[in-house]
């Protein structure tokens, strides 16, 4: 919407999802995807080159104009991720970064300690720092402190597909930002990520429910719609929720037909 | 001389450059797209060129693949 900007790093973007492009059952599917989604922005992962795989993800993402955003995911410490970071900014020629420091491989929720350490050091290595954290609005607010573009909590494990399991942490992320707040992982479906921005986030990243849904482009379209219709909503000044009825037709005036 | 390439044990001749091995993965060490790191630290593209290798290097090779939430 042109009234209303959506800006990470003084860079504007018209879309308010971002998508990721892990998980797409192949290149083209892919493409139709992010085509379909709409998003200016999306994520990928470094890993060791094969010269066997066929096709760069780099092509699709650059036929489809989209600007990339490399993380650090499969990294469990600050060391590791300032290595990637650095290699990524090298490989990609941007200073982007999703910072993803990871705790547990079975939950995949972020190491907070480890993530600051990582955040402050690439902050002062001058990437724009976007990190994954989990919905702690203290961490959410001691990386804003350090200097991060945006700030990412989760709203249920990376590829649960459960939602926001925690909407009361995300509305005191919310309120306190001074920078982007974008929910990061957990979205299922298009009524997750509307939600997502009807509680007050700037944007929505979204991978697995496009990639993995069975018609994942038709998905694209879906999440797209209802980033926009809750951005719509939070931006409308939804009624307050309540207990009892009220009623919108008038009392007065009222005949009597006993 | 013998280095660990993306984990595998690689013969080079003794006096290959970091190019000659982005080379010899298929990948045009002109182009963007691809990342070296020599024992954890990152090697900048325009010094592949005259950078050379020890024996026991250990190098990895990275590329840009899906992923992301």
């Amino acid at each position: 919407m042109a009234d209303d900007p959506f800006r990470i790093a003084g860079v504007e973007l018209t879309s308010r999802l971002i998508m990721g492009t892990g998980g797409a059952p192949s290149h083209e599917a892919l493409h139709e995807a992010l085509v379909a989604s709409g998003t200016q922005l999306t994520t990928v992962a470094l890993r060791r080159l094969d010269p066997t795989a066929g096709g760069s993800v780099l092509d699709v993402i650059r036929d489809a104009g989209i600007r990339v955003l490399p993380n650090t995911a499969g990294c469990y410490t600050a060391t590791e991720a300032v290595a990637l970071a650095r290699m990524a900014r090298e490989a990609l020629e941007t200073d982007w970064i999703k910072l993803e420091v990871i705790g547990d491989d079975r939950t995949l929720f972020p190491d907070p300690v480890e993530l600051l350490d990582a955040a402050e050091t690439l902050v002062d290595d001058g990437f724009v720092v976007l990190p994954y954290c989990g919905d702690d609005p203290i961490i959410a607010r001691r990386l804003e402190q350090i200097g991060c573009a945006a700030v990412m909590p989760l709203g249920s494990p990376i590829g649960s597909g459960a939602g926001i399991r925690n909407p009361y942490n995300l509305r005191i992320i919310v309120e306190q930002a001074l920078v982007p707040i974008i929910l990061d992982a957990g979205i299922g479906t298009a009524s997750h990520a509307a939600l997502a921005m009807e509680l007050g986030c700037d944007g929505v990243l979204c991978a697995s429910a496009i990639t993995r849904a069975q018609s994942p482009a038709r998905m694209a379209r879906a999440i797209a719609g209802a980033v926009e219709a809750g951005r719509l909503a939070r931006l409308a000044g939804p009624i307050p929720e309540r207990l009892y009825a009220d009623a919108s037709s008038p009392d007065y005036g009222r005949p009597d037909l006993t | 001389m013998t280095i660990v390439l993306n984990g595998e044990p690689a013969d080079l001749a003794p006096d290959a450059t970091v190019a000659d091995v982005v080379t010899s993965l298929g990948h045009d060490p002109s182009l963007p797209g691809v990342a070296v790191a020599i024992d954890g630290v990152v090697v900048r593209r325009v010094d592949w060129p005259r950078t050379p290798l020890a024996d026991g290097a250990v190098v990895e090779v990275l590329t840009a693949v899906q992923g992301g939430c």
